[in-house]
């Protein structure tokens, strides 16, 4: 059946929901529903962990194509059909939810402590949906899991978040599914013309030039939300500041990948000249995003705030290199993607372990926390420096690639674009020397703990994950390095062929579906 | 002449009958609860032999049993089914417990199924009639209330009005062309440039009158005043049933006797369809009752489902039948969630009194939020397959100003489906409900696996209203 033998795709897809159903199922007071419940999600997520790494053991590197690939029958007489398999664009995206999910609910052990059984059948929900968007083969199947991930999250903001978190939870909510409904508009449009919705058919589809610029608008409406891309950046600061810190976690460590994942999975490969025709435009926005939102992201008062500017910078980076399409810059792309996902979520957390203490994130009502707690030091410097990109972490490996490939295609958008780098410092280290350097002036600073054991457990992952990216970045870009060199191809002979597919006639659905 | 062919409308006519005269000699105090058990079984007949019942037409013509007749049909009894099982629990708490109400509820469902059936104007108004008629008892069934008395009026009223537009309407038609019978109306009019503007302004009656019924925008005047009167199960019953009766009907009429002259009606359609799509998402957003949320809802939905209509196609007839599948059941289950509000025996509609439900009942809270959702039109709920369908063959058949219009108010109406959720699960709990009756809960129960499931095994259903839709066009 594929290299696992058994259904291995669907199986880690969706093993969450079986532990949702065992907590529903859990009575009591409320003090052991809470128990089980903790210790049910984190049983169930370490088992998907667990069984997520035969990917990582038994994926054919070599293959650019789909693998572990398994079908069923759905809508037999629409060609849409529950299909599943990874390459190397989504095998690490579906590792980095296993990994962070644990991670996540472990760091909600206690932060979380009203409706923790609510918590975790929405956090376990969750995880299903994201696994499947990355896992889907079939356009309708990624839809419904891509929209699927918002009613969890949409909960989770909104009812474990901070004072402002209906206002934040129904912009999220409401900004992601204007460029949801849009995708969906364009999902009938290609399944209209290439008469199925099997991802590995319309990848090898030649859609028409003209039709090609209106699908890439509506993609683009969808993803560069997700992304999120300047101008449309800006639920992410409000859902980050108020959702609980799992669910800013989950949020940048995976959602905001989701939308990277999109243009690498969907805009580029089968929209070839519509993305070179819309890579000035892109360009534009991720330079604006990466120097304005570092700007912003240097005068916050409030560190999720800051953090989560940051990430739209980054994540401005990682659009710079999928639109250069070439090898070096998907491939920094890519690695910057998988690097943010565990960097930013470590800062979250790093955040969420004072806020826990303190229940503040103003930066202000910090200082001199290096005294108190060396080991919290250690592990927010580690992650500072590998957020500014410095050799040997992860964070510089993937910047390091996407300023080599947009050389290729433009040295002013290597420069503007690597600026990022020079600004991050200019943030980042600012908010290290005001919360953690100087001297303690809040008296309750001077009796706050250092990290327990449970945080230690949390991060040291995430120390870990970072080293192993930077230091050996080769064992991480071995996976997506044939699938990203099949693409740069694809996309290079697509743009040659341009004359061939404007003639080329849309096939009829209703011939395919009597 | 092959009168076989309306088995159920008569069985279950007379079986209303019997049912009626078993409540008058019985006399007994638990009589509205064996008259609800009885009817259901007779509902439950009905559907039997519905499905047991052969294609075919009969009566000279003047009625059709196909599979797009028998879809509606079974989806009108379930439709039906969940209503009365609402209401059993209901009436018995606000003393309309009496025996006439499954009865006069059976026969406004003998009369929708006539009208799926019909395939002459005379059959259609005589089957829109019977099916009104008790509908307006109904809503005005609380007849020491105020407000369920006003219901019964102004719907009666702007109800004969409609009535009227649309034998006005017919009877242009027939003026036109000299009979009644849908398919001679259609081969009489298969050159539309013989199409008089006498004609049209017959057939623009017709749909004004039909989209009363249905209560599409800009003739939905009625329908927030009416379901806001009305007890709460007619309201359910109301929201299901007859929409379904009167979409098959306008799809039915639209499709077959006017089919030729559908470069006249389907900027109509297109028109209504996208003022109801917009009305109802702006309108319910100021709304502070959810009777009154729920009417706004049901007219941008009736509004999404004549997108299915303004494309034509037999695509287009699928999507509006798998849209109306899904509808019924989430309206259903959010009317069964609605009735089960209810503080110290005082039936509550506010939004607001909703607030923290989540804490006191968490299964209610989870259902209802499981139908806003889908409302909302979010994957992988049912509601998201019924605009999917529906949008399918709008952009196939190159309906664009539709399709982008549909999408862009369904994400104004997420926002008001979303604030009901908001006040569920976001807001602060107040004092809990009162016991929820098991009938109530079934039927919420019920409506949440469909609505939750139904994308497990969609494809008996896409099939079913394929193969109606086929049935259809012919």
């Amino acid at each position: 059946m594929n290299a696992a033998g058994f259904p291995l795709l669907s199986l880690i897809t969706w093993l969450p929901l079986v532990g949702c159903a065992v907590i529903m199922f859990v009575r009591g007071d409320e003090e052991t529903v809470a128990s089980n419940a903790r210790w049910t999600a984190l049983w169930t997520s370490l088992i998907v962990l667990v069984l997520s790494l035969i990917l990582f053991v038994r994926f054919d590197k070599a293959d650019p194509g789909f693998q572990f690939v398994e079908s069923a029958t759905w809508l037999p007489e629409y060609h849409i059909g529950y299909k599943m398999g990874v390459d190397g664009i989504s095998v690490l995206f579906v590792l980095l939810t296993t990994v962070l999910t644990p991670i996540c609910i472990l760091s909600a052990w206690e932060a979380i402590h009203v409706r923790v059984r609510e918590f975790m059948i929405a956090f376990l929900i969750l995880e299903t949906m994201m696994i499947g968007t990355f896992c889907a083969l079939d356009f309708v199947v990624f839809y419904m899991f891509f929209e699927g991930v918002l009613i969890p999250m949409y909960l989770i903001i909104g009812v474990w978040g901070g004072p402002r978190r209906v206002y934040a939870a129904l912009k999220f909510f409401l900004y992601t599914l204007t460029g949801s409904v849009l995708l969906l508009l364009a999902l009938l449009m290609m399944w209209y013309t290439a008469g199925t919705t099997d991802i590995e058919v319309l990848l090898k589809t030649p859609f028409p030039a003209h039709m090609q610029i209106w699908l890439f608008l509506a993609f683009l409406a969808s993803f560069a939300v997700k992304v999120p891309m300047w101008p449309v950046h800006t639920w992410l600061p409000d859902a980050h500041v108020e959702a609980p810190t799992a669910g800013s976690v989950i949020l940048a460590g995976v959602l905001l990948k989701i939308g990277g994942y999109g243009f690498l999975r969907f805009s580029l490969p089968m929209l070839p000249n519509a993305s070179a025709y819309f890579a000035p435009l892109i360009f534009t926005l991720s330079v604006v995003a990466v120097i304005y939102t570092s700007y912003v992201a240097f005068a916050q008062e409030d560190m999720k705030k800051l953090i989560a500017y940051s990430s739209v910078a980054h994540m401005g980076v990682v659009t710079i290199g999928i639109f250069t399409f070439n090898v070096q810059g998907i491939d920094g792309a890519m690695f910057q993607m998988l690097s943010h996902g565990i960097v930013s979520s470590a800062l979250f957390l790093v955040v969420g372990v004072v806020y826990d203490r303190i229940h503040s994130r103003e930066i202000a009502r910090y200082g001199g926390l290096a005294d108190r707690m060396p080991r919290y030091a250690l592990v927010f410097m580690i992650f500072t420096l590998a957020a500014i990109g410095l050799p040997a972490t992860s964070g510089f490996v993937g910047e390091f690639l996407v300023i080599v490939g947009s050389l290729q295609v433009n040295f002013w958008l290597s420069l503007l674009g690597g600026m990022g780098m020079i600004l991050g410092v200019m943030y980042m280290l600012y908010l290290y020397r005001r919360v953690m350097f100087g001297t303690i002036v809040h008296a309750d600073l001077k009796t706050i703990l250092d990290l327990s054991p449970r945080e230690v457990l949390t991060f040291a992952p995430l120390v870990a994950l970072t080293f192993w990216l930077g230091i050996f970045p080769t064992n991480f870009t071995s996976f997506f390095e044939a699938s990203v060199a099949h693409m740069a191809q694809a996309h290079t002979a697509a743009l040659a062929t341009q004359v061939k597919q404007a003639e080329l006639q849309p096939a009829s659905l209703g011939q395919a579906a009597p | 002449m092959n009168w076989t062919l309306a088995i159920p409308e008569i069985v279950v006519a007379c079986l209303a009958m019997a049912i009626l005269m078993f409540g008058v000699f019985r006399r007994g105090s638990d009589n509205f609860f064996l008259c609800s058990m009885l009817s259901l079984g007779a509902m439950l007949v009905g559907a039997i032999l519905v499905v047991g019942t052969d294609a075919g037409r009969g009566y000279n013509g003047q009625f059709t049993v196909d599979a797009f007749a028998a879809l509606s049909k079974l989806l009108i009894l379930a439709g039906g089914a969940l209503a009365l099982i609402s209401a059993l629990d209901y009436n018995r708490e606000n003393r309309i417990a009496r025996f006439e109400y499954p009865v006069l509820m059976l026969l406004s469902i003998v009369g929708m199924m006539v009208m799926v059936s019909a395939t002459n104007m005379m059959t259609l108004y005589l089957g829109l009639e019977l099916h009104s008629l008790p509908m307006y008892v109904l809503a005005a069934f609380a007849r020491d209330e105020l407000r369920s008395s006003e219901a019964g009026l102004k719907y009666f009223v702007l109800g004969a009005l409609a009535s009227g537009l649309l034998l006005y309407g017919i009877s242009l038609t027939y003026g036109f062309s000299g009979t009644m019978d849908f398919s001679a109306i259609q081969t009489l009019f298969a050159n539309p440039s013989g199409a008089s503007a006498g004609l049209v302004v017959g057939v623009v009656f017709v749909i004004a009158g039909l989209a009363f019924k249905m209560s599409a925008a800009p003739f939905h005047m009625w329908t927030p005043d009416v379901y806001e009167g009305a007890p709460t199960p007619v309201t359910a019953f109301m929201s299901t049933a007859p929409k379904v009766a009167a979409v098959a009907l306008l799809l039915r009429v639209m499709v077959v006797p006017y089919a030729h002259l559908s470069p006249e009606w389907y900027l109509i359609i297109e028109i209504i369809s996208i003022v109801s799509m917009i009305l109802g998402a702006l309108a319910a957003i100021a709304q502070r009752n959810i009777k009154r949320l729920m009417a706004y809802s049901s007219i941008s939905h009736m509004g999404y489902a004549l997108v299915g209509l303004a494309v034509g196609t037999e695509d287009g007839i699928r999507g509006v039948l798998i849209y109306l599948v899904t509808y019924i059941f989430m309206s259903a289950g959010v009317f069964a969630c609605i009735i089960a509000m209810k503080r110290r025996g005082r039936s509550l509609e506010k939004i607001a009194d909703l607030a923290g439900l989540a804490r006191n009942d968490g299964a209610l809270a989870m259902m209802l939020a499981i139908f806003m959702f889908s409302m909302a039109g979010i994957p992988p709920l049912s509601g998201f397959f019924g605009k999917f369908y529906v949008f399918l063959a709008a952009v196939k058949a190159g309906f664009w100003t539709l399709a982008i219009i549909g999408v862009l108010t369904s994400v104004v109406g997420a926002y008001y489906y979303l604030r009901v959720i908001k006040v569920m699960y976001f807001d602060q709990a107040e004092a809990p409900f009162d016991a929820r009756p098991a009938s109530l809960s079934f039927v919420a129960a019920f409506g949440a696996v469909v609505t939750a499931a139904f994308f497990i095994i969609p494809a008996p259903i896409v099939g079913a209203a394929q193969a109606a839709s086929h049935a259809l066009f012919g």
